[in-house]
């Protein structure tokens, strides 16, 4: 087993998680969480295929995920700030109970 | 080329006029102050061109011509003869009388003041305009006012009388745009001096066999399709008949300024298109048809002569009696076409006909001015039994509507007769007997006129009118240059036989056959 | 040319002028309207008189040409002439309308359109004597339209009188009637000859070169050319001058202001027509052989008719003014007569002096009404010999001179155009004819003057208590005048003697007793004896036997009262005319209406009508056809879309899932597509 793989199968493993919660849980903040795994997830791919990439010279891929952390950090602030909205209007962070969007 | 435009000034002048008299609102005063001011601007414009007006000359002048729709043929193409000058004046005339007749009606605010000058834009742009779309806009224009001054300020029956003025109207209109439509197809042109040009190179037929197939006909069937289509939309604006009949209801349902505007001015449209549009542009057509046509202007001047005599309403009978007069107008044109004839015998009646054209919207718009006044004094009647021996109440006014009517039924020395003598003079060695039987339209119009004079203002007084006030002053002012103009008219003919002349030989150098 | 010639259009224009003048005063400028009037008209005569003497010292025909109105390259010329023709009827016309003037100054001085009145008579005098002056056909017609129009303003004066308005009426339709055949007269003459200008230095209509080419242009029916256009302008001359079948309006006429306007319409006005065809005779008589033409034979038998006619229908009548309007007409018919006949000279003699006569019998019947206290009905009279002489002594003389009594006036002038009768080469028909008349003349006469002024006195109830005057002197003395001219006014044309006619004809004149030939004395005799005959048995029935009440049946209606009743109603030519030429129109005219309302508008109501329905078809397929398509169209489209909505719950979580599976199988197909 090479490292790459080995880094692959940890995020893959990272994404079924954050996948996972995302789907089952009920609560906003832990899906929000989910998602937050998930990226993460897609982060390490980035670092694992530029250390092991044919360039890992160049700091491309460590850049990449700087920008990509910044602006997941804005995206949980929205995030957070639109399940506040959310509660606000509704009373709850159930999502199942937060449909006034059906068509 | 291009003159100063005085042409587009001209046409302005009432459309600026209406747009002031319409924010006068309903107040009557300012409105028809500013109703008057804008016709007589409109007068002193075309007197101004009456003066400048080289009457050596029978070509076009005053021209202005602008690119507009170039792709499709379409110009700004102004200029006028002596028939278009002898047309934008008689229109600044007529609608000064129309507005003299509506001073003093109470319901007439700053609506119907500007109605009537958006009627004397329409009037003037197509007395005007060459090009035919240009013109055919203008056509339509004073359709409209005319239209809604019928709606909303006539009769007891206005609504039937309006919309069948207006449908019917709108089909000669119809008719004529189609047919126009039609030459523009075969030839790419929309400017009736383009059009007469070919016409009279004989490209016309060919042009339009060419290019248009309507079922196997040759160029001269079409030719003739096309003809008869303008010539039924000139003849309901004329009238003739037998497209009459909605004449005398629109005449008789109108407010009386506005029956002045019908007869002396919108007439004129029917007549201005049959000489400048169909005798130029068709007169192999219309020569093929001279018969019938004949026929048709002898009929409509001895037909409404002899149902004017027994109508028991003012406004029917004098509009019986336009068609009649108007009958002698269409007479002397078609006779023009009457192969073979002497020249000089056709330029009588060309001559003749632009001068009863003159005087007949001199003439009828005093008579409804007359009439207007009678239903001032007496509350809005217009039979012919509602009266009866006025003269001796009212001499001023019977003796000034005697001299209009005696001047109708072609008395010389009024301006009636001089025109009535050149067209018969002219028609009388071409056609014989279209003369001959014209003559009864002559007579049937002394029988009706006098009954009028007769039931109206002879015999015992009526005592409901018994205290009906004579004309005052202001009246008499207003009347008296018209009275005038019917004298020096009648006894000076020249006046504008003189200009006209060079034109009519224009007019008669173009028809070739 | 001569400064009369030049300046002769003032004669005309000076009436005119002052009638325009009066038209514009005020009602109350009674005075200053009269003086205009007179004044202008004195001024006219004046000048009539200095052309006459002009006449007289040169007799040549002279004249001057205008252009008026142009057309083409062509001008239409008026001008004026002077000749003995147009000198004559200038002094005629001047004098006794004058006289008319004076006249009118006491009789209608207390009518409150005084004013009015003069105007009027201005404007008739005026456009009375363009028609006299005038060079050219249209001018002339011009001039003749407005005299027509003043004898309807005249005629119609009371128009609160509805007979009077009526009269007026009539009086212009049936001249216009005739009018419409001068009207095609004159175009078809300005046809043929090029020219309406009577005489143009050889190139005028009634000059040579243009009379030899009508008369030999062969239209219709064996008619000339200029015998045609002479028939269409008798019809002008017909209507205005009273010509059976169009003398239906001059008797009504009467219904004017008596006598003036009756004057007119007996002495001036009418003889406009005889004037007319004596001015075109050249045309009238031209053929291209020798004997008269058939414009003239056509004109000798209307004229003869119309004499013997209107002389029959005045027996019957009661009405002074109807008696003396009837004379009139039957008079006219001799003058046209003595034209067809004997020529311009013979026609004009009687025109002339009918006119003094005439005009005599007329102020001598408005001395009687105004006598009587406007009675006019002659049983209603009687007896005013004795009350009223010199009223009766003119009167006599003028209806002696109208009879033709010998060595009056009117025996020289009615002799003349008898005798030419007798010599025509057509037919001795018009001879009879007129002598027959010539008996019913005298013998109405005699009637009217037995009932007026002889028998007892028979006054109407309303009249009674009011006594009968003589006229005051205004109204005596131009009794007086005319009576002499009614006498001896015949003398200027005796046959030994003609100087009337050689002025005429311009003939040299010379003193000539042979004239009176054999066949001409025997005449003469013959004539005496009809004129005495018709006199005596005139006297003979109600002279010698007056009745005594005025409800006295008339004598000769004891003999034929069917004839006589027939008589009285103008033998019913009125009714026939009503029965038939004006029921006729009148058909004419509703059948028109009828169809205007039923058969041109019923088609174009018809035309709307289909439209309508078509209409209403098309709204009718927009409802069911069209409408419901679209409507079963969107209703579907709603539906699927309310099906795929329910897709769209609003849980996001959901949204994730079918993201996730749809990554899955994607997935799947990725790793499937690369295994394969």
């Amino acid at each position: 087993m090479t490292p790459l793989t080995g880094c692959l199968l940890i995020s893959a493993l990272l994404f079924a998680v954050g996948l996972g919660g995302a789907l089952s849980r009920r609560s906003a903040i832990l899906v929000l969480i989910g998602i937050e795994l998930m990226l993460n997830a897609a982060n390490l791919n980035f670092i694992a295929f530029w250390r092991y990439g044919p360039h890992p010279e160049a700091l491309t891929g460590v850049i990449f995920v700087i920008f990509s952390i910044a602006i997941a950090a804005a995206e949980a602030a929205v995030g957070l700030a639109l399940i506040m909205a959310v509660y606000r209007h509704a009373k709850t962070t159930d999502l199942s109970r937060v449909d006034s969007m059906k068509g | 080329m291009n003159h100063f435009p005085w042409l587009s000034i001209l046409t302005l002048v009432p459309i600026v006029g209406a747009c002031l008299a319409l924010l006068a609102g309903k107040r009557r005063g300012p409105a028809r102050a500013i109703a008057a001011a804008s016709a007589l601007v409109s007068l002193a414009i075309t007197i101004y061109l009456w003066t400048a007006f080289n009457t050596a000359s029978g070509t076009m002048q005053f021209q202005e011509l602008h690119a507009w729709m170039p792709a499709l043929g379409v110009e700004y193409h102004l200029a006028i003869d002596g028939l278009g000058l002898l047309m934008v004046v008689l229109s600044a005339i007529v609608v000064l009388i129309s507005i003299a007749a509506s001073w003093s009606r109470n319901e007439h605010g700053g609506l119907y003041f500007a109605m009537v000058l958006f009627l004397q834009a329409g009037l003037f742009g197509t007395f005007t305009a060459l090009n035919f779309i240009h013109w055919f806009f203008f056509w339509e224009l004073s359709l409209i006012p005319a239209f809604l001054l019928i709606r909303l300020w006539g009769g007891a029956a206005r609504a039937r009388a309006a919309n069948q003025f207006f449908i019917y109207t709108m089909v000669g209109s119809v008719a004529l745009l189609l047919a126009f439509l039609a030459l523009y197809l075969a030839t790419g042109r929309f400017d009736f001096l383009d059009l007469a040009q070919l016409s009279q190179q004989g490209q016309l037929a060919p042009a339009l066999a060419q290019n248009l197939h309507w079922g196997g006909l040759s160029g001269g069937g079409i030719a003739a399709c096309i003809f008869w289509a303008a010539f039924v939309g000139f003849a309901v604006k004329v009238p003739i008949l037998p497209l009459h009949t909605w004449l005398p209801s629109a005449y008789a349902e109108a407010p009386s300024g506005t029956t002045i505007l019908l007869t002396g001015a919108m007439s004129k449209m029917g007549l201005y298109g049959l000489l400048r549009v169909l005798v130029p542009i068709f007169p192999q057509q219309m020569q093929h048809a001279l018969t019938l046509l004949l026929w048709l202007a002898v009929a409509s001047i001895v037909w409404s002569a002899l149902v004017a005599w027994i109508q028991t309403d003012i406004k029917r009978m004098f509009a019986y009696s336009s068609i009649n007069h108007l009958g002698y107008c269409t007479l002397g044109i078609f006779v023009v076409l009457k192969l073979p004839g002497d020249q000089i015998n056709r330029a009588a009646a060309m001559n003749g006909v632009f001068l009863q054209m003159f005087n007949h919207a001199l003439t009828s718009s005093m008579l409804f001015w007359f009439v207007a006044m009678l239903e001032k004094r007496s509350g809005g009647l217009h039979g012919l039994n509602d009266f009866g021996g006025l003269r001796k109440v009212v001499p001023v006014l019977c003796g000034t509507m005697g001299i209009a009517v005696f001047s109708s039924l072609g008395l010389p020395g009024l301006n009636g007769f001089p025109g009535e003598f050149l067209i018969f003079k002219g028609v009388f060695p071409l056609v014989p007997w279209a003369a001959s039987v014209s003559l009864l339209g002559l007579l049937f119009t002394a029988v009706f006129f006098l009954v009028f004079l007769e039931r109206v203002f002879y015999g015992p007084v009526n005592q409901r009118w018994a205290a009906m006030p004579d004309l005052s002053l202001g009246e008499r002012l207003a009347l008296a240059p018209v009275i005038g103009l019917m004298f020096v008219l009648g006894f000076y003919p020249q006046l504008i036989v003189g200009a006209m002349n060079s034109t009519v030989m224009q007019i008669l150098s173009q028809v070739r056959f | 040319m001569a400064w009369i010639v030049r300046y002769l259009w003032l004669i005309p224009v000076l009436p005119a002028a002052a009638a325009a003048i009066i038209a514009l005063l005020k009602q109350s400028r009674r005075r200053l309207a009269a003086t205009l009037a007179i004044g202008s008209l004195g001024l006219s005569l004046l000048l009539a008189l200095i052309a006459f003497a002009h006449t007289l010292a040169h007799p040549a025909l002279e004249y001057a040409n205008h252009n008026w109105l142009q057309f083409g390259a062509e001008w239409i010329r008026f001008g004026w002439l002077l000749d003995p023709l147009t000198a004559v009827m200038l002094v005629m016309v001047t004098f006794v309308a004058l006289l008319i003037f004076i006249y009118s100054l006491g009789y209608m001085a207390h009518d409150p359109n005084f004013t009015r009145f003069f105007c009027f008579l201005a404007l008739f005098a005026g456009a009375m004597l363009g028609v006299v002056i005038a060079n050219n056909l249209m001018l002339l017609f011009m001039c003749w339209e407005v005299v027509g129009l003043t004898s309807y303003l005249l005629i119609g004066f009371w128009f609160h009188k509805p007979e009077a308005a009526k009269a007026a009426k009539k009086a212009f339709i049936v001249t216009r009637i005739g009018d419409l055949g001068l009207f095609l007269g004159m175009m078809w003459l300005y046809g043929a000859s090029g020219t309406l200008l009577f005489y143009d230095g050889g190139a005028g209509c009634l000059e040579h070169t243009a009379v030899a080419a009508m008369a030999a242009h062969g239209v219709a029916l064996g008619l000339t050319a200029s015998s045609a256009i002479g028939l269409l302008i008798f019809c002008g001359a017909a209507g205005k001058s009273g010509q059976v079948p169009l003398h239906v309006w001059l008797p009504d006429a009467m219904e004017g202001p008596t006598p003036v306007s009756a004057l007119i319409h007996a002495a001036t006005m009418v003889a406009a027509g005889v004037f007319l065809i004596a001015r075109m005779y050249p045309l009238m008589a031209a053929t291209t052989g020798g004997g008269p033409s058939s414009a003239l034979e056509v004109i000798a038998w209307v004229g003869a008719i119309t004499a013997l006619l209107a002389a029959f229908i005045a027996v019957g009548q009661n009405d002074i003014k109807r008696i003396l309007a009837y004379s009139t007409v039957s008079q006219l018919g001799y003058m046209m007569l003595g034209l067809a006949v004997g020529g311009v000279a013979v026609g004009m003699f009687h025109l002339i002096t009918h006119a003094f006569f005439k005009a005599l019998l007329f102020l001598g019947a408005g001395s009687i009404i105004h006598g009587c206290s406007e009675e006019q009905d002659i049983r209603y009279m009687g007896g005013l010999r004795k009350l009223m002489p010199i009223t009766f002594a003119t009167y006599a003389i003028a209806m002696l001179a109208l009879c033709g009594f010998p060595l009056f006036a009117g025996f020289w002038s009615k002799d003349e155009i008898l005798h030419s009768a007798h010599l025509w080469s057509i037919s001795s028909g018009p001879f009879y004819l007129g002598a027959v008349g010539a008996f019913l003349t005298a013998f109405y006469m005699t009637r009217q003057v037995c009932y007026v002024f002889f028998g007892p006195r028979r006054p109407a109830p309303r009249t009674a208590s009011k006594p009968v005057h003589e006229s005051p002197a205004t109204m005596t003395w131009p009794l007086i005048i005319l009576s002499i001219f009614a006498a001896l006014l015949g003398f200027v044309g005796t046959p030994a003697w003609p100087w009337f006619q050689s002025f005429l004809e311009g003939r040299s004149l010379a003193l000539n007793f042979g004239a009176f030939t054999g066949g001409m004395i025997s005449l003469m005799v013959i004539s005496s004896i009809i004129v005495i005959a018709g006199i005596a048995i005139g006297w003979w029935l109600y002279g010698s036997r007056p009745i005594t009440r005025a409800e006295d049946p008339d004598a000769l209606e004891r003999v034929q009262p069917q004839f006589f009743r027939a008589l009285g109603q103008r033998l019913y030519i009125d009714e026939f005319y009503d029965l038939s030429v004006i029921a006729f129109s009148r058909l004419c005219a509703r059948l028109f209406q009828w169809a205007d309302r039923w058969v041109w508008n019923g088609a174009v109501q018809l035309v709307a009508w289909s439209t309508r329905i078509v209409s209403h078809f098309d709204s009718l397929v927009d409802a069911h056809a069209i409408n419901a398509g679209f409507d079963g169209g969107s209703t579907g489209l709603a539906q699927g879309g309310r099906l795929i909505s329910r897709f769209q719950n609003g849980r996001a979580q959901n949204y994730l899932r079918v993201l996730g599976v749809a990554l899955v199988v994607l997935a799947v197909i990725l790793f499937w597509s690369h295994a394969g």
